[in-house]
């Protein structure tokens, strides 16, 4: 039997994303975090171009020109952030080590998610003995700090290779090593949710027209779990960016000559005490505002991509 | 005097832009020991009515007027200790999900032991005296094991029945049972009613059954109420309702069961699906999915009248009882 | 008589409930030993479902009715006995082998909010097993497929765009019956397809069955707990308890001349609107979890007409003169 066409139904409520964007506009801080997390990804791309100073020039370092207080103190006006101890213009070396901050973090966190993925997806859809095997290994990473893990393997790589190689790589090693030891909690987040869904009769409507695993596990089941990956991805980036920061203050992350937000809070620190506080206090502020935004978006996102929020 | 008395009940939902209707104008009544069962379909309002009873809606709901008399006591206007006392005590609640109510980390025993003496200054023996009798009323075996026993180590009809000997605990008046059999097999269903009628007719309580399986109705209440989008659309004696439904939602509801057709043949479906709370029709809301739908039900809202024994809001119905009325007039 | 199109004989399925390795080991007797608990779903199942017809299998949750339909679509390995499409054996084949039966038995499941992939359109949900199983067709016919499926379930074509959550669960269920359909099957499992749907919607989409079954000589496995459903819709009904056939009918014997004590607890439980006052058979205690194999009658526990043999010998299932059988040693001796 047809039906004519009068007789047809229409779906009867809004598409999904509707619904979080209209609550996203709704909540105000949320919107908030956005546009500084927008800001900061904007001020990190086009750092060359709104700095200063370009901090490649040779000129850029001078000694003349040293802890020079910000601008409505000491009414320099070529300074609006003052100089730090090597006479660097505040304002463009935070430019820049926000950007490379971020830059860490992102990679970071993406080296963390993938692996993540990729372990926790077979871990829950296989089960058994695979799932068992991936998730002591998962354990056995967790029980090791990943401060710890980075400390002895900066320090190692260090002594190895001597300090020039080590600074010319620092970038690259810095994001492997906090990429590589953080993606348990991807994993098993992942899992849980495959776990989960697992469960659920769509993926048996799957199996039953005979789909095979990797396109079950990707295609159906991968999309299902992505929400609390979104959500550790942002707390994530704030938490890579503070242990690159917290390495650096070690003295273990970005060399001098190319600060990041760490080094150069770390730098700062020892002249805080001397009075030239603002070398320290500036890059700091300006880490805390951005892993707060990073924070509440990952906040927001908890409650707003919880299938249980919205009517399903 | 009725036993509890709604009046004019309309419940509403904040929401951030709009306000949404959930119950319009719910009236009936409630005498001491009568058994009265709320019929609907999921979206229809009668849970919301039956929490809206004892005042327990959530935000964002709201009572937003009318009025809910106990005897003589106003229950909208009450604070919330005096609420609490009605609570349990003279209004009991009974859920779908025993687990609802029912504390996993606490005994069985504990908790009705709990109940019993957060209302009255009495000592742990003899509360567990109390409770264990309760517990052999609603005929569980070896009440004394059980009495002993966490809720998970009960099946789910132990449960529930572990929930009613909670609920007898107080001598309550009334006792609201939301789908309270929807969870079980037949089976076991079959004796969980027999039990909850039992109860009601040797204690003197009223119950409101809310339930949308029409079977399950006719063998426990007196008086049905039909609901539909938050209205009441019919309310009557339950056979009357089951033998010769007046509204045509009960009687789409009720031809649609598939005992009222010949084997093997299709249905007889009703068009449609319940309106979401956002999307309320104008005029009768029942209007999109009526086959005998005029352009005056797409406009205004039907008042209910007595049709018989029952009482009925629609416009058909109306029309045929003043023509009735009429010719009556004629004749004479 | 033709080849019946699905046989299933002596199916038994047992979960194991201890999973882990480690768990499996305790000490028994001052003896370290390892031991294996496991719930017995099945416990030997024969039936047969003919071309075109609608088996019922009804029962009380744990009975092993939803093991019965995995079991039958591949989804869970049985632990013994054999299932035949027609005359091929299909319980033991391997994915690739079993893509050619994929095409011919679908299923379609409980909970319409959970059966359909919350991120996949309708288009998506539809197109994905079309193009899977026949590849051969153009993007096109695979659209003009999907459009006359979409209107043959009664939905919108235009809506095929929408996701899953912006239908109400009739419309789901409609959508996932059109995703069993897809790939042209004849024989569909439905496992409790109305018991997460309002009454007025439960008759739309049993009409929505009835009308495909007539259009495409379909035949139906279905599994419900709703006796008024089985009443209207069934050719033949299975009861089962604890994982057996306990009695197996063409409906109208069943119901006019219920035999088995099971069966008649269960009939005269059903809440009816023409009989108010009958009174429903009482049984004593409730259904008992399997973890033991049962050695005699698996009801043996709650009949009230059970005796020695009962609890000693398994019954098997004997053909009575109105074309019924049943499993019971009291019906056998003539006791009741």
């Amino acid at each position: 039997m047809k039906y004519s066409k009068k007789d047809l139904i229409h779906p009867i409520a809004g598409s999904r994303w509707n619904h979080i964007w209209s609550g996203f506009v709704g909540d105000k801080l949320a919107v908030l975090a956005l546009i500084i997390f927008i800001f900061y990804c904007l001020v990190a791309l086009l750092a060359p171009l709104v700095a200063p100073f370009d901090v490649n020039d040779p000129a850029f370092m001078d000694l003349i020109n040293s802890e020079i207080a910000p601008s409505w103190i000491s009414h320099d006006s070529r300074f609006l952030l003052g100089t730090d101890a090597q006479g660097r213009d505040l304002l463009s070396v935070i430019l820049y080590g926000t950007r490379l901050s971020l830059t860490i973090g992102i990679c970071a966190v993406l080296i963390q998610a993938t692996l993540g993925i990729c372990i926790g997806l077979m871990a829950g859809y296989l089960g058994g003995r695979v799932d068992n095997f991936l998730m002591r290994c998962a354990d056995i990473q967790l029980s090791f700090s990943n401060m710890m893990v980075a400390i002895v393997f900066l320090a190692i790589f260090q002594s190895l290779f001597g300090i020039a190689m080590y600074q010319q790589l620092a970038m690259v090693i810095l994001i492997l090593v906090i990429g590589l030891t953080e993606w348990p909690l991807f994993a098993r987040t992942i899992r849980a949710s495959v776990l989960a869904e697992k469960q659920k009769e769509y993926v048996d409507a799957a199996r039953v027209m005979g789909i095979s695993s990797k396109r079950i596990m990707f295609r159906h089941i991968l999309p299902n779990t992505l929400s609390p990956v979104l959500v550790i991805f942002t707390v994530q980036i704030a938490n890579a960016i503070v242990a690159e920061a917290a390495l650096s203050f070690l003295g273990l992350g970005m060399p001098a000559t190319e600060p990041s937000l760490g080094s150069l809070i770390s730098e700062g620190f020892s002249y805080m005490f001397a009075g030239s506080w603002w070398i320290c206090v500036i890059p700091s502020a300006t880490l805390i505002i951005l892993i707060l935004a990073m924070n509440l978006l990952g906040d927001w996102l908890r409650d707003h991509l919880n299938p249980r929020t919205y009517k399903d | 005097m009725n036993l509890l008395s709604v009046s004019n009940l309309n419940v509403n939902f904040k929401m951030k832009k709009q306000e949404l209707a959930a119950l319009i104008d719910v009236s009936f009544t409630l005498n001491r020991g009568e058994r009265i069962a709320i019929v609907g379909e999921s979206g229809a309002g009668k849970s919301i009515l039956g929490f809206s009873i004892v005042n327990l809606i959530s935000k964002p709901g709201y009572i937003k007027s009318g009025s809910i008399k106990l005897e003589n006591k106003e229950l909208t206007k009450m604070n919330l200790r005096q609420l609490q006392e009605i609570r349990g005590k003279r209004i009991a609640m009974i859920f779908q999900d025993p687990m609802m109510t029912l504390n996993p980390v606490l005994t069985i025993g504990d908790q009705l032991v709990e109940t019993i003496r957060s209302h009255t200054k009495i000592t742990y023996k003899d509360a567990r005296n109390i409770a264990i009798e309760k517990l052999h009323n609603v005929q569980i075996a070896s009440p004394e094991t059980r009495f002993d026993q966490y809720p998970h180590e009960l099946s789910g009809g132990m449960r529930q029945r572990v929930i009613i000997a909670s609920v007898l605990l107080l001598n309550p008046d009334i006792i609201i049972a939301d789908e309270p059999t929807t969870a079980l097999d037949v089976t076991i269903q079959a004796e969980i009613l027999q039990l909850l009628l039992a109860i009601c007719r040797d204690n003197g309580v009223a119950l409101v059954l809310i339930s949308h399986d029409l079977g399950v109705v006719s063998k426990v209440a007196e008086r049905t109420l039909v609901m539909y989008a938050g209205h009441i659309v019919e309310e009557g004696p339950t056979l009357e309702i089951i033998n010769d439904p007046q509204h045509p939602y009960t009687q789409g509801l009720l031809n649609a069961l598939p005992q009222m057709t010949l084997p093997g043949q299709r249905l007889n479906q009703i068009q449609g699906s319940m309106p979401s709370l956002t999307e309320r029709p104008t005029g009768c809301a029942f209007h999109p999915r009526c086959p005998y739908a005029t352009e005056k039900c797409q406009q205004e809202q039907p008042s209910f009248i007595h049709s018989g024994v029952s009482s009925v809001a629609c416009f058909l119905v109306e029309d045929m009882v003043n023509d009735f009325a009429n010719q009556d007039e004629e004749d004479r | 008589m033709a080849t019946p199109l699905i046989q299933i004989s002596g199916l038994e399925k047992s979960f194991s409930t201890n999973e882990s390795w480690l768990g499996q080991w305790c000490f028994r007797q001052g003896k370290l030993a390892r031991h294996k608990d496991s719930v017995h779903a099945l416990n030997g199942v024969n039936l047969t479902i003919n071309q075109g017809e609608t088996l019922c299998v009804v029962g009380e949750t744990g009975c092993g009715k939803s093991t019965l339909a995995r079991a039958i679509m591949g989804l869970t390995q049985p632990t013994a006995g054999e299932i035949h499409y027609l005359d091929q054996r299909i319980d033991q084949l391997n994915d690739r082998q079993r893509m050619f039966f994929r095409r011919r038995m679908q299923m379609v499941f409980q909970n319409p909010y959970a059966s359909l992939n919350p991120r996949m359109t309708v288009y998506q949900t539809l197109s994905e097993p079309i193009a899977f199983h026949q590849p051969q067709l153009s993007r096109i016919e695979i659209d003009e497929k999907i459009e006359t499926l979409l209107a043959s379930v009664g939905i919108s074509a235009s809506s095929s765009d929408s996701y899953p959550h912006e239908f109400s669960g009739g419309q789901r269920q409609r959508i996932s019956l059109a995703r069993a359909l897809s790939v042209e099957p004849d024989f569909i499992v439905a496992d409790e397809p109305l018991s997460a749907l309002d009454v007025s919607v439960q008759a739309q989409v049993l009409n929505l069955m009835i009308d495909k079954q007539a259009e495409r000589n379909l035949s139906y496995l279905f599994i419900t707990h709703d006796l008024a459903v089985v009443e209207h819709f069934a050719t033949r009904v299975a009861v089962m308890y604890l994982g057996r056939v306990c009695e197996l009918a063409p409906t109208k014997e069943l119901f006019s001349s219920p035999k088995h004590p099971y069966t008649r607890a269960l009939l005269s439980a059903i809440p009816r609107l023409d009989s108010t006052t009958a009174q429903p058979i009482r049984l004593i205690g409730e259904v008992p979890t399997p973890i033991e194999k049962p050695i005699g009658c698996v009801f043996q526990a709650r009949c009230p007409h059970a005796n020695q043999r009962c609890y000693e010998e398994l019954p098997k299932m004997l053909l009575q003169s109105d074309s019924s059988s049943v499993a019971c040693h009291a019906i056998e001796e003539g006791r009741i």
